[in-house]
């Protein structure tokens, strides 16, 4: 569910079985004017420091990373945070580096830093490629990794990505760190494994092996939309056959899915037609897509299959030349 | 001046026809353009509405303790408080009426229920989340199809027993009238005799302009002077003025209206609304000033839409193609209230256009406005009344036409084009067309588009397709429009009872610089440049020595604004008008400096010369000086003219433009591979604003035809009103446009202008969506509804098995 939909239904929008007059209550009222409540804003120097904050307010408290997905929902009041605790200032959440056998991205890492890293670019191309189809230049300035992928929201891009790398998340708390895996992580749409009071801080991903094919084929309506439906590819070839490969969708069910079925189908083809098109009925019969201005709930998922169709044959085609 | 040749001499006016830069663009550029929401006052307060979350709804009750309770929050207004005023509801631009703040009851989502007034907008939004509203909801209608069933709930019971509205007898109590023109009973003979005929609904669906800037004002009444001041994004201004004072009582000169710099209108600004009244009133009672500012929500969900016209569209024809009679019947879906901006006698605008650029022997049109629960409005979204939904119905009238005959589109046309020895044409819905050329823009068009050889492109590829080898299809879109635009002549234009003239005020200073001021207004389209070029040639004088001014009641003449294409045709008039008149006294110095008689002399560039003695000459400039200086005995001195021009016809633009379109039948996604528009706008003023405006224009004109539109669903919610859903396409999406041009001069303008502003939208959107249709006819497709965006192609695909 997309800030828009959200939006909708918290807003403007009823459902045909609620019942048919409220109670008063300000919450159902029209009017709520893009401009946010009152909050206290906390700047942390130090992760300890923030996760001291947070654990002041309790869930009055939120962390504020970039900002573009949080800040649009408090204008619309849809979340209202009496305390914001900024990450911004925190350096040790920042960066990229290659640490053993692992990518290591700190979590208010911005996507535009993700795109312009040389490191990343040369092991996982498919996080560039990824991030270049979010938003727009401006956004991506600001917006972080890791609210990308603590929002929980199934239109966020990072997420699918990330279970595709079957990357693992760094949470820090009160009782201190724990990690998550990106494929046990989401819940249901803004329902994730972070616990309240918890920070993630940073994502750890198991370098793709050399040699490897990846693409990430997102259908949106324009430049700065969620997608209608996207597919995260990666997998490697060995004697001209698939040897490993993982699927991921984005946005077409209320978390990121990871389609197992259509990743073990294309292994030992070497991506025929007729695979790439049992892989993509896997892959839509996993989806649960709502109908919105995107279009119907059968349109996307029959674009979820188009997307993991064309994902494969590009990351196959790319794994043999090794692009 | 005598050091420069005449080529110099010209070119430093920077006249009609030269590609002047834009001079506002020096502020706008560097962020120092002068909006609304950058006036601040001293103790300025801050209103907003709480807003009806449905659809169709009595109001039970409204309790604002909680509200007002709020520290800051200075007064929250109901419909109750403007009740004494007699404000709590406003007369309609369209002879209706509108609830200011909601009355006992809500007819549209979002519409305003209450205004909170506070010290900051803060304070004002978090009052609105503390304003209880009880509400007993009402079944709604959104679909204008089911309005007039017979057991159909009445959504305007205070019309209750009033079966005769502004426009004749109503049939229904959610009818609000029935607008009829043409020759009913031969239009019927052509249909019972034609070979072919053509029947299809042909829907142009709820769209907005969404100018980047919202609607806002800033009201400030003084009550020692008893004088009123309000800044507005007024598209009329003077208007504004004039229907503030018959609400208010307060006289017309106390009242002073500004439009500051105007951050794009297309007919989102022309109307009156709630927000306006409703800070005017806040001010009188706080005696302090009240600023109120849209969001981009209310913008889209509550004033003023576009479109939402439902034509029932029949053609008849010989055999071989010649069009013998059309007849279309619309079902208008104009929301709550009537409030659409038309002139006052034309409740269906200029829909009367629909014959299009063909010779149509006879043709009739009857429209149908119904209330539903919709957002009101009915905006000419950047197109002159109504003429876009009538120049969408034609051209894909004819594109249903062809195909039906089996003829190609483009000949169609041709063979039905009124021809250019026809002008002035007498169309037969009741225009006098003044001129055209159609058959030789056409003919421009497809050469420079190089017709034959897509068309040929096109078959292989559909055979190709047809074999397997291919998921993309091609689709070839044609659009030949004739607008009407220019409102309007006095004898039958006309707004509230005031003649849709417009005015220019120009005066010449000692030192023979000018400032001039129209009644117009500019919100974008670069009156402050053309409007100086106008003058610049008529007066000799460089275009850099002119300041233009609009927007200011109190000191530009009155005029009834910028919306319809009206300002180049009407203003632009205006301004060579009054020019002339100031030429002629200058002639009248120039003669006296001479010592030679008027006759003897000529007007040459910049100045008037004697004839037969080019050397004994008198510049502009000098004439000026003289002016102030030392006038011919007898005459008064100065140098300056007002003129109010009455418009003797309206202006007829016309363009072809074609679009060349792939669509990935898998996904749905169309892309435009060329744009070409050839624009007639009679005499080009500046080609690059010109240029400027086909490419805003066609932008639109894609954004719609492609996926811009204000749904609502069954329950009376609208659906998609924020930029993530609306599609405003950003410079990836949008196609590379060409531009080309005919001119043929209108010839009642004093300068042979027609506006053009308008004419990518009208033009453009046939273009996109006939391009569509074009690709899946071969499919068995006649007739695709827009808007065209990815998800709907593909069902469309899907529908034809493709
Ligand atoms: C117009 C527009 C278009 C967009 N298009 C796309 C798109 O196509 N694809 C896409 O993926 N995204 C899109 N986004 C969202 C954008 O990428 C956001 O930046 C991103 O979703 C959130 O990152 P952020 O750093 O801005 O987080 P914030 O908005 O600051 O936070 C988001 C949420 O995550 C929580 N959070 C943030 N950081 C942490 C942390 N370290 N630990 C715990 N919780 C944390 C916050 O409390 C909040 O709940 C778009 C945004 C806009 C405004």
């Amino acid at each position: 569910m997309q800030l828009a939909l959200l939006l909708q239904r918290t807003r403007f929008y009823r459902r045909n079985n609620e019942k048919s007059c409220y109670p008063t209550g300000s919450q159902f009222h029209g009017g709520n004017k893009l401009i946010p409540g009152p909050f206290t804003y906390h700047p942390p120097s130090s992760v300890a420091e923030a996760i001291a904050v947070l654990a002041a307010h309790g869930d009055e408290a939120r962390p504020l990373a970039g900002g573009h997905s949080l800040i649009p929902m408090m204008k619309l009041r849809m979340a209202t945070p009496e305390h914001l605790v900024d990450l911004g200032a925190i350096k040790e959440l920042s960066g990229i580096r290659a640490d053993g056998a692992d990518l290591v991205i700190g979590a208010t890492t911005t996507q535009a830093e993700l795109i312009k890293s040389d490191l990343l670019a040369a092991k996982a191309p498919i996080i560039r490629e990824t991030a270049l189809q979010i938003a727009d230049p401006q956004i991506r300035s600001k917006g972080t990794l890791g609210g990308n992928v603590a929002n929980g929201d199934p239109g966020n891009d990072m997420p699918a990505v990330m279970q595709c790398l079957n990357a693992r998340y760094v949470l820090h708390g009160k009782g201190g760190e724990r990690i998550v895996a990106a494929r046990d992580f989401y819940q249901g749409a803004y329902f994730t494994a972070l616990q309240e009071g918890e920070i993630l801080v940073a994502v750890r991903i198991p370098t793709p092996a050399a040699g490897h094919g990846s693409s990430y084929e997102k259908l949106k309506r324009k430049i700065g939309d969620y997608a209608t439906a996207a597919t995260a590819v990666i997998l490697t070839v060995s004697g001209g056959k698939v040897a490993s490969a993982a699927v991921t969708l984005t946005n077409v069910a209320s978390t990121p899915l990871f389609a197992e079925e259509a990743g073990r189908l294309v292994i030992g083809s070497a991506c025929d037609a007729a695979t790439i098109k049992r892989a993509a009925e896997a892959a839509k019969a996993i989806t649960d897509p709502a109908t919105d201005g995107r279009g119907t709930a059968a349109y996307r998922r029959e674009m979820a299959g188009v997307m993991t169709a064309r994902a494969l044959v590009k990351a196959f085609a790319r794994a043999k030349t090794g692009a | 001046m005598n050091d420069m040749t005449p080529a110099q001499r010209e070119a430093r006016l920077e006249g009609v026809g030269c590609k002047r830069k834009r001079v506002e663009d020096v502020r706008f550029t560097q962020g120092k353009g002068n909006y609304v929401d950058d006036i601040k006052m001293p103790g300025m307060l801050h209103g907003d509405f709480v807003r009806s979350q449905y659809g169709h709804a009595k109001i039970k009750k409204i309790d604002t303790s909680r509200a007002k309770a709020l520290p800051g929050v200075i007064a929250v207004l109901t419909a109750e408080d403007l009740k004494p005023l007699g404000l709590h509801w406003m007369p309609t631009l369209a002879g209706d009426v509108q609830a200011v703040l909601a009355d006992g009851r809500v007819s549209f989502q979002n519409q305003e229920i209450a205004f909170v007034i506070a010290t900051d907008r803060y304070i004002t939004d978090d009052a609105i989340q503390l304003v209880d509203v009880e509400y007993e909801e009402l079944p709604v209608i959104v679909d204008p199809f089911k309005a007039m069933l017979p057991d159909a709930p009445v959504l305007r019971p205070d019309l209750e027993g009033k079966m005769t509205g502004a426009h004749g007898p109503r049939k229904h109590h959610n009818h609000i009238f029935e607008w009829t023109i043409g020759d009913k009973e031969a239009t019927d003979i052509a249909f019972s005799k034609a070979e072919v005929t053509i029947k299809e609904l042909i829907s142009y669906h709820r769209t907005h302009p969404s100018p980047l800037e919202t609607c806002q004002c800033l009201a400030s009444f003084d009550k020692i002077k008893g004088e009123l001041t309000v800044y507005g994004t007024f598209q009329a201004p003077h208007v504004i003025r004039t229907v503030a004072s018959l609400l208010s009582k307060i006289p017309e000169h106390k009242i002073h209206v500004i439009a500051p710099d105007i951050g794009g209108g297309f007919g989102n600004k022309v109307g009156a609304y709630a927000g306006y009244i409703c800070s005017i009133v806040a001010s009188i009672v706080t005696g302090l000033p009240v600023k109120w500012v849209e969001d981009r929500m209310e913008n889209l969900s509550t004033t003023s839409f576009a479109r939402d016209y439902h034509m029932t569209t029949e053609i008849a024809a010989t055999k071989d193609g010649k069009v013998t009679g059309l007849r279309v019947h619309v079902l208008a879906d104009h929301g709550a209230f009537d409030s659409c901006a038309d002139p006052s006698k034309w409740p269906a605008g200029f829909f009367n256009i629909v014959t299009g650029s063909y010779d149509f022997p006879v043709a009739h049109v009857a429209v149908d406005g119904v209330y539903t629960n919709k957002a009101p409005g009915g905006v000419a979204y950047r197109c002159s009344f109504r003429v876009t939904e009538a120049a969408y119905c034609i051209e894909r009238g004819m594109d249903i036409l062809a195909q039906k005959l089996g003829m190609d589109p483009a000949d169609l046309r041709m063979k039905n084009f009124v021809r250019r020895e026809q002008f002035p044409y007498q169309s037969a819905l009741g225009w006098e067309y003044d001129s055209g050329d159609y058959h030789l823009a056409m003919q421009k068009a497809m050469d420079a588009i190089g017709y034959k050889a897509l068309r040929a492109e096109q078959k292989a590829k559909q055979a190709a397709f047809k074999r397997g080898e291919t998921r993309e299809i091609m689709g070839l879109g044609i659009s030949f429009f004739t607008e009407i635009v220019g409102a309007g002549p006095s004898k039958n234009c006309d707004i509230l009872g005031i003649a849709m003239f417009d005015s220019a005020e120009i005066r010449i200073h000692p030192t023979g610089s000018i400032i001039a001021r129209m009644g117009s207004k500019s919100q974008g389209q670069g009156h402050e440049t053309t409007w100086a070029q106008i003058i610049a040639t008529e007066l000799g004088i460089p275009s850099d020595d002119i300041m233009i001014e609009e927007g200011n009641t109190d000191t530009a003449p009155y005029g009834l604004g910028t919306y319809g294409s009206r300002s180049t045709p009407v203003a632009g008039a205006a301004i060579a008008m009054a020019a002339r008149k100031i030429k002629n006294k200058a002639q009248m110095i120039a003669a006296h400096l001479l010592e030679v008689s008027e006759y003897d002399l000529e007007w040459d560039i910049d100045g008037f010369r004697v004839k037969g003695n080019p050397s004994r000459s008198k510049t502009m400039k000098e004439i000026a000086w003289a002016a102030y200086n030392s006038p011919p005995p007898g005459l008064e001195p100065g140098l300056e003219a007002v003129n109010y021009y009455d418009p003797p016809n309206m202006t007829y633009p016309f363009g072809a433009y074609f679009c060349v379109m792939d669509i990935d039948v898998d996904t749905g996604v169309a892309k435009t591979r060329r744009f070409y528009a050839l624009d007639d706008c009679g005499t080009r003023i500046n080609p690059m604003i010109i240029e400027g405006q086909v490419h805003g224009g066609l932008t639109e004109a894609f954004a719609i035809a492609m996926g811009q539109e204000i749904k609502y669903d069954e329950m009376g919610n609208v659906v998609g009103a924020s930029f993530m859903d609306f599609f405003i396409p950003t410079a990836v999406e949008t196609p590379k446009w060409e531009t080309d041009f005919t001119v043929t001069p209108s010839p009642h303008h004093p300068i042979g202008a027609n506006g053009v502003g308008e004419s990518p939208n009208v033009g453009g959107v046939p273009a996109f969506s006939n391009a569509v249709n074009d690709a899946f006819q071969f499919l068995g497709s006649t007739h695709i509804q827009m808007p065209h965006d990815a998800w709907r192609i593909w069902e469309v695909g899907q529908k034809l098995g493709a």
